[in-house]
């Protein structure tokens, strides 16, 4: 682990949470520092969604802390996850299909007129802006998300996060639905906000992109932490051992 | 036409269709709300020619003679039609959030007995016991009106409540709601018709409360300034935003056809005489006589001012505020309302409880129309109301649905059985064909939806 480094972005430590009586995630910690992609590994049902859920504002854990740059914080819901400047771009892509591009990204936090009526107009502007920036390609603005492609979907999903100044970012497979030149394009993106400073938390399958993505990979199995590497260290065969052998990989330790 | 050349033979009929639906396209139409409007001018038009040719003495095998002497679309028929579609609009634009929220509100009707009987009550005994106001008294009708809203208010948020927080069905929390709401009625109500009541409150119930024709006409004014104001306004915001807008040409015809609309609905209100031996006893009542050869005419009835004006407050708050945002965002997608931060359990009870305010401002006009309240009130009107809603394009899964579309989809229904009982179709046929014509409408709905691919 590093030791060197200052106070991470995020410390998540000795998370713990059940359903039932099935222990979806057991005492597990991770951390992040800025400008850091951490890769969270696992099998389906291996406890990395519950896990990063508890970050996200989606579950309560029942027991461990989160600290944010060396602080604890409380996080009961999404708002608490937001005004901590945690934004998440779900697996599910936590999109309503009936509403247009803009009002799904100002959803829950819409720009208000004198009046305070809704400013459709004005999240329009705002929504070109950010979308002329992200994806220079896009052009629906005014159909709902449903007429939108995966990859132009995913866009939305991400301006939101990129919009609202998101310092710690957590992504649930981004390129799971994506064809190759989305999953490219959203791969550059990735680079660009880590270049920013963005903590990023990436969870995915795919072990191509954890090591072209990842600084780091946290790899989980049966709701406990296998452990964390170094990706610079490490194959991607060591990685698939952690994975499937929850086994970790002797020198890198 | 030199895309068309480039093109393969095959598709001949390309420019024309092209053409036509880039006519839609540019004046930004909402092509759902035109179809229904054809489907109620088709239905109208049917009536008048039918009506037209009982109407005749011999046959005539002109239509236009037909259509002259239909009796369907006359003044006091259509005047009829809107006050008969007020109670069933008012909760139907209500049911429209309920369903969007992918929920269902059967308890509709029972709600509106319940409030009805609580309205009856407190102005003929509550108010004379317990206060010492009596009937006619000036407060009588407003604090009726209050507190048969707030009962309606109350019950419905509790059933929100229900399903909201204790995640019980909304089918089955407002399915008990349907039996209990009206048994509390009637033991509210004494078992038996409450009546008279009073004559101020009795002004909602339309023919007994209308503004007059010059109110009327002013009224229309303001309206039709105000909807061309309005689509100044929204061009205004998007040209100053550089987004595209449409042509001027496009924007004047729609300002026309809105102010045509508006105009026409007074002319056809205002037009509806009041009969010769209504205004007599009138005059006798004032203790005068009335002068040979004088006429009056009703004007708008409060009633339809009432409904036009929860269909304007609910549009707005549907497509310009975060509540209304919101009700449409969970019923998209519910997790994602819930991940951006949404309360939508409390959302769920607001929704409730305005659907049970709205059935309290029904019951307060369902109950003026018939001048007491009645036992059997709003028996049956969950499924004319949820019937409206789902004509006027609501869709049960959620996320879909207008305020206009479901005030239509009421008009389309009541004039349907008025027009079926003016041409003498039995009862349990009229239940028929409404029925027929539900499935119909959903079924267009879906093939709708299928060819544009909304």
């Amino acid at each position: 682990m590093t030791t060197n480094k200052p106070t991470p972005l995020v410390e998540m430590r000795d998370i713990s949470i059940a359903f039932g009586g099935i222990r979806a995630v057991d005492h597990v910690s991770v951390d992040l520092h800025p400008g850091e992609v951490v890769g969270l590994l696992g099998h389906n049902g291996a406890g990395k969604s519950t896990l990063i859920k508890c970050l996200s504002g989606a579950y309560h854990a029942d027991s461990g802390q989160i600290l944010i740059n060396g602080k604890p914080v409380t996080i009961n819901n999404p708002r608490d996850a937001r005004a901590q400047n945690i934004e998440t771009i779900y697996q599910t892509l936590a999109l309503a299909d009936n509403l247009t591009a803009s009002a799904n990204l100002f959803l829950g936090r819409e720009l208000i007129t004198g009046a305070g009526f809704v400013d459709d107009a004005q999240m329009e502007a705002e929504t070109r802006k950010i979308m002329g920036r992200l994806n220079p390609n896009f052009r629906k603005f005014n159909v709902p998300v449903s007429a939108l492609s995966g990859g132009q979907r995913q866009s939305v999903a991400i301006a939101r996060a990129v919009y609202f100044n998101a310092k710690i970012l957590i992504m649930d497979e981004p390129t799971a639905a994506l064809g190759p030149q989305e999953t490219q394009m959203v791969a550059e993106l990735i680079q660009e906000l880590k270049a920013q400073g963005l903590g990023i938390f990436l969870i995915e399958h795919d072990i191509h992109n954890v090591m072209k993505l990842c600084d780091r990979a946290s790899v989980m199995k049966n709701g406990q932490l296998v452990g964390t590497v170094n990706i610079a260290d490490v194959t991607d065969e060591d990685i698939l051992g952690m994975i499937i052998m929850g086994k970790k990989p002797a020198k890198a330790a | 036409m030199t895309d068309a050349a480039s093109n393969s033979p095959k598709s001949e009929h390309k420019p024309q269709s092209e053409a036509k639906r880039s006519l839609l396209q540019t004046l930004e139409v909402d092509t759902r709300l035109l179809g229904m409007i054809g489907a109620f001018l088709v239905i109208c038009l049917s009536f008048q020619f039918w009506t037209g040719i009982r109407a005749m003495p011999v046959f005539v095998p002109n239509p236009l003679e037909w259509l002259s002497a239909g009796r369907f679309f006359v003044p006091q028929n259509t005047f009829n039609i809107t006050i008969q579609t007020v109670s069933v609009a008012i909760m139907a634009a209500g049911m429209v959030f309920v369903i969007v929220m992918r929920h269902i509100d059967l308890s509709v009707g029972s709600l509106l007995a319940l409030c009805s009987s609580v309205m009856a009550v407190f102005q003929t005994q509550i108010m004379p016991n317990t206060f010492g106001f009596g009937l006619e008294h000036p407060l009588t009708a407003p604090l009726s009106v209050l507190v048969g809203i707030l009962t309606g208010v109350i019950v419905g948020s509790f059933q929100g409540w229900l399903i909201g927080y204790q995640r019980i069905p909304s089918f089955i929390v407002t399915l008990g709601g349907l039996l209990i709401w009206s048994r509390v009625a009637y033991f509210i109500a004494g078992g038996q018709t409450v009546g008279p009541l009073d004559g101020t409150f009795l002004m909602l119930g339309g023919t007994n409360g209308t503004i007059g024709v010059t109110a009327s006409w002013i009224l229309g004014a303001i309206a039709a300034a105000g909807a061309v104001y309005g689509l100044i306004k929204s061009r205004r915001a998007r040209a100053g935003h550089g987004f595209p807008v449409k042509p001027v040409w496009a924007e004047a015809a729609l300002s026309a056809i809105a102010v045509a609309a508006i105009l026409g609905f007074v002319a056809l209100l205002n037009s509806n005489e009041v009969p010769t031996a209504r205004l007599r006893r009138l005059f006798a009542a004032r203790g005068e006589t009335m002068p040979e050869g004088y006429t009056e005419f009703y004007g708008i009835p409060i009633s339809v001012l009432l409904l036009l004006i929860v269909a304007l407050v609910l549009t707005v708050m549907s497509s310009r505020t975060r509540l209304g945002r919101y009700i449409y965002a969970t019923g998209g997608n519910p997790d994602a309302a819930e991940l951006s931060g949404i309360n939508t359990r409390l959302l769920t009870v607001k929704v409730f409880g305005l659907m049970g305010g709205l059935c309290g401002i029904s019951a307060a006009v369902a109950s003026a129309r018939l001048s007491n309240h009645s036992l059997d009130l709003g028996s049956l009107d969950e499924l004319r109301v949820i019937a409206a809603a789902v004509i006027g394009g609501t869709a049960l899964a959620g996320g879909m649905g207008t305020v206009y579309g479901a005030i239509l989809g009421a008009l389309i229904m009541q004039s349907l059985q008025s027009g079926m009982a003016m041409v003498g179709v039995d009862a349990p046929f009229q239940n028929i064909v409404v029925g027929m014509v539900l499935v119909l409408a959903v079924w267009i709905d879906i093939q709708y939806r299928k060819r544009t691919g909304v």
